[in-house]
């Protein structure tokens, strides 16, 4: 099987899958049986392309011209490499959860759930190995559209203000700002191929760099750089897995995925080094991180306080993007990967406890850690991996942010990036704290017999996906090498 | 010999059959028979673009009178591909009438209707093909009669108004057109277009001649709905049968458009239009407002038919954007828009007629919940939804990229700014569409019963359809369109047709 079709297949597979899952609905055994299948054939069908990106043999794959000058093609490079394997990766134990999710809570319009879901995954695929903005662009927008009915599948009216927001921010920012920014740049430069170096050097002044970059990174929505965070907290109205795979990983990622490929193959990192203009950014996304920490600190609803951490890590990749260093590029690549695993975890427990005990509040959890042990560990461990203590994958990408911002010299940004950890530090820990030492509510003090409630976890199928990811955070600090080995090449280093 | 005579039998052919319509009688007959004709129609535009395509532009010389005493056709790559939207369009818009017909206007007009539908038609495709200047005049008001007498066949009443206030608006813009000929008559002792333009050379400091592209100007611009002249065309679009408005939205704003195309850079010539009386600085000011102002009034319309007829004003201000730019790139732009628009819209106004037909109203609160009832007709509405936000992979994205890259070219990246953020009000009223239908429950009438199920009939969806993949297609595969529209802005800005 040649490389360029594989591409084309990674494509291709979830769509088919969606279509499977859209036929097969009737059963819904066999419809999920579909998409696992759909998603392991994916992950392996991205790990086929590894090989040949270490070995160097050009995978690039045209599908056609749309306008002279502007193709829709993909090729393969380790940044969308890496961001392909995690999503597809992840995408399989987000099945096995969501089924023990939807089930658990007996969700209606499965059918459409995972046929969404899987376009969804097909989207983030196009993404991660387009070889161009154009293409680039298409399927940022369609993967906005695609999770659009994920996001109010419950259909409440609180559910459709979310939708309004969703679509309102994403459409809006990316159509406003982005599409302008990629058009400008075309004009500029009579290319949109992402090319080592960028394309834009000797094309434009510093000036128009300056106002092309706040265009990409405010145009790039998914992001989530403040003002235009909200939608994220919105989202979080979707049930647990779309959060969980969606709007903590493929959809936000995507985002932040952007901003490193635009700040690495559009601009070149020379060029970025040498703009002033990027310092602004950098403070935009350090005052994001430390607000949106704040914020996640007065969240009482547990999934909106990984919200709003979410907008605070992704804050961190933006940051390393804009640092345009060897180590701002490769901390910011690799917190792609450990944060992935680290919100993932946080994201299934959240909603393990709302499947199993039916609370959604930080302030119900007194001693939820007495019955649902297992979930509440794996939330410590996705906790930790946050706030990048050892030995969790967290310490890996936010040390080299750190080396970034020291060797810039901007000690007010390393100052930002420690004060973000340890606000994660605040807002995620109690609610461990709360989980295993405090006395479960409704139990009267004394009250001997009742405090032995036993066990009580989600099923079987949340729980084992929490903890395979939960592990997977300890394993990417034990052998980082790989992670490493594939982002080190792209800060020019 | 019948390759020879194309370009005449263009015309020919749906004015010909227009009364033998009428004289079918029965319905049934007189449609079967007007969609033959459209597809003829149809046929000969498809042929006529590959002649021009091999050989360059055809002069045809009607009666055979030469130019520049005859009557010249002329058919270049510009109005080729007017010719052949307006003519794919009818091809489409004649199977889909025959459901929303026998519905809507009474059994005893129907071969009227047809016989106005290709009158028309007629009218739309005369005003193109012609290289003269009093024939444009002439089949404009075979168009614009005829599609007065259409709109006024609708069901509601209103449609009478509607019809009453577009021939008053509309004689007026055919006055000016009328005056604005006249004056160039005066000036010149010509009615050919290209020897116009030869005549007029050198006398750009003729008040008259200023006068009849002032005249010219305006009279066209209430046919092509420009913003402030467009106060007829909700109404208009509104309450005319479906059919009708889907033929008018789709072809006779984008003729209109061609119109002025042709007199501004053909016969005046763009140095004289857009240095000497820097049209350009009137057109893209209105453009920009109608953009903004029609987008704004689109979101609070309850019915959805005048939404989108406030849609089509607002489409009509970035065509007028791109050829107030008067590059190669802006032309592009409006000339590529006008056939993408074509494709929208039309889509966009089969769905509601389609709505129509099974529900009687296509009022926002009756749309509720239908999204599950009508699955293919709402899938094709968001499509044509997305592709008027200008969403990449529709059409729309293509017009949009165009328009914007011509701003940013002439440096002028405020209005490439504004372009985009006109595209958000879509998504504003594009949306409140789609919440509708997807997101609440259907209605159900007094008993409990819903109001059936099941969408329009084939005749409807597939034409319906067609149109929906076109927006999808042609907004990825942009050879034809970019490819047509790039050759006519440089035809257009070479001088000659």
């Amino acid at each position: 099987m040649s490389a360029s079709l594989t591409i084309t297949l990674t494509m291709a597979v979830p769509l088919i899958g969606a279509v499977l899952v859209g036929l097969t609905g009737r059963w819904p055994n066999l419809r999920e049986a579909v998409t696992v299948v759909t998603a392991v054939v994916l992950f392996f069908l991205v790990v086929s392309l590894l090989t040949p990106l270490q070995e160097g043999v050009s995978q690039q794959e045209i599908w056609f011209t749309v306008v002279p000058g502007i193709d829709l093609a993909f090729d393969v490079e380790p940044l969308g490499m890496l961001f392909g394997l995690i999503a597809s990766f992840l995408w399989i134990p987000t099945s096995f959860y969501a089924f023990g999710y939807m089930r658990a809570h007996k969700e209606e319009n499965q059918t459409r759930f995972y046929a969404c879901f899987a376009i969804a995954i097909g989207c983030a695929m196009g993404i991660a190995f387009a070889s161009n903005l154009f293409t680039l662009f298409i399927f940022y927008e369609l993967l906005t559209l695609s999770t659009f009915p994920l996001v109010t599948h419950s259909g409440t009216d609180e559910a459709r203000r979310a939708g309004r927001t969703y679509l309102g921010i994403l459409l809006g920012t990316s159509i406003a700002l982005q599409l302008l920014a990629i058009i400008w740049t075309w004009t500029l430069s009579g290319t949109l191929d992402f090319a080592p170096g960028g394309i834009l050097r000797n094309h434009a002044s510093d000036a128009t760099i300056g106002v092309l970059l706040a265009l990409y990174v405010f145009g790039i929505g998914k992001a989530a750089v403040m003002p235009f965070h909200r939608w994220l907290p919105a989202a979080m109205v979707a049930p647990t897995p779309v959060s969980a795979l969606l709007h903590a990983v493929a959809v936000v990622k995507a985002g932040v995925f952007t901003v490193l490929k635009v700040t690495i193959y559009v601009f070149g990192v020379d060029v970025l080094h040498d703009l002033g203009s990027s310092r602004l950014m950098m403070y935009a996304a350090a005052i994001t991180l430390v607000l949106a920490s704040l914020i996640a600190l007065r969240q009482d609803n547990l999934k909106r306080r990984l919200a709003y951490s979410t907008v605070s890590q992704l804050s961190y990749i933006v940051l390393g993007a804009m640092l345009a260093t060897s180590a701002g590029i490769t901390g910011g690549a690799m917190h792609i990967a450990t944060h992935a695993f680290g919100k993932i975890t946080l994201f299934f427990c959240a909603g393990a406890i709302i499947v199993a005990a039916h609370k959604t509040e930080v302030s119900q959890l007194d001693g939820i850690g007495r019955t649902m042990p297992f979930t509440m560990a794996a939330f410590l461990i996705g906790s930790l991996s946050i706030i990048g203590l050892p030995p969790m994958a967290g310490l890996w990408s936010k040390w080299y942010l750190l080396l970034g911002t020291y060797q810039a010299g901007d000690y007010v940004l390393l100052g930002a990036l420690l004060v973000g950890s340890l606000l994660s530090a605040g807002y995620l820990l109690p609610v461990v704290v709360r989980a295993f030492f405090r006395q479960p509510a409704g139990i009267a003090v004394g009250g001997a017999g009742a405090a032995r409630a036993g066990i009580n976890e989600a099923p079987m199928a949340c729980v084992i996906p929490l903890l395979v990811t939960a592990a997977g955070c300890i394993v990417l600090f034990l052998w980082p090498q790989p992670l490493y080995q594939l982002v080190r090449t792209l800060g020019g280093g | 010999m019948i390759s020879a005579n194309l370009p005449a039998l263009q015309v020919v052919v749906p004015l010909v059959a227009a009364p033998l319509c009428v004289l079918l009688h029965r319905s049934i007959l007189a449609w079967a028979f007007a969609t033959l004709v459209c597809w003829t129609v149809f046929a000969i535009a498809i042929a006529l673009l590959v002649q021009v395509g091999a050989s360059g532009p055809i002069s045809y010389e009607l009666g055979g009178w030469a130019v520049p005493w005859g009557i010249e056709y002329r058919v270049d790559s510009v109005n080729v591909f007017v010719l052949l939207i307006v003519s794919g369009i009818a091809a489409l818009v004649l199977p889909y009438a025959r459901a929303s017909v026998d519905a809507e206007v009474p059994r005893e007009k129907h071969a009227m209707f047809y016989a106005m539908m290709l009158l028309t038609i007629t009218g739309l495709l005369g005003i193109t093909i012609t290289g003269d200047a009093f024939n444009v005049f002439v089949f404009l008001e075979i168009s614009s009669l005829s599609s007065y007498a259409l709109i006024s066949m609708g069901r509601d009443r209103r449609a009478l108004t509607a019809a009453y206030q577009y021939l008053v608006t509309g004689t007026i813009g055919a006055t000016f057109i009328l005056l604005g000929i006249g004056f160039l008559y005066m000036v010149t002792g010509t009615l050919n277009m290209l020897d116009l333009a030869d005549r007029l050379a050198g006398q750009s400091e003729s008040g008259t001649v200023q006068a009849a592209f002032a005249f010219l100007t305006v009279g066209i611009g209430l046919k092509l709905a420009m913003f402030p002249l467009h106060l007829w065309l909700p109404n208009a679009y509104t309450y005319a049968p479906s059919a009708v408005t889907v033929l008018l939205a789709a072809t006779a704003t984008k003729v209109a458009v061609y119109m002025f195309l042709r007199f501004a850079f053909t016969v005046f010539g763009a140095p004289f239009a857009f240095e000497e009386m820097q049209v350009g600085y009137v057109l893209m000011p209105l453009a920009i407002i109608a953009m903004f102002v029609a987008s704004i009034a689109a979101i609070f319309q309850d019915d959805i038919k005048r939404m989108f007829a406030y849609s089509s004003i607002a489409q009509v201000g970035y065509m007028m954007l791109g050829i107030s730019f008067a590059t190669t790139l802006g032309l592009t732009g409006g000339i590529v828009h006008l056939f993408n628009h074509a494709l929208m819209k039309g889509a966009m106004f089969m769905c509601l007629g389609a709505v129509f037909l099974r529900y009687g109203s296509v009022h926002i609160d009756t749309l509720q919940g239908l999204g599950r009832r009508m699955p293919l007709t709402f899938a094709a509405l968001v499509v044509a939804g997305l592709s008027l936000i200008g969403v990449p992979g529709t059409v729309g994205f293509i017009s949009k990229l165009y328009l914007v890259r011509a701003a940013l070219d002439v440096g002028w990246w405020p209005i490439a700014a504004l372009v985009l953020l006109s595209s958000l009000l879509a998504i504003i009223y594009v949306w409140r569409v789609v919440e509708i239908v997807y997101m609440r429950p259907a209605l159900v009438d007094h008993s409990g019963n819903d109001f059936g199920k099941g969408e329009a009939p084939p005749l409807v969806l597939v034409p319906m359809l067609l149109l929906a993949g076109a927006c999808i297609y042609f907004g990825l595969s942009t050879d034809l369109s970019v490819g047509v529209a790039a050759n006519a802005a440089a035809a257009l800005l070479g001088g000659g047709p």
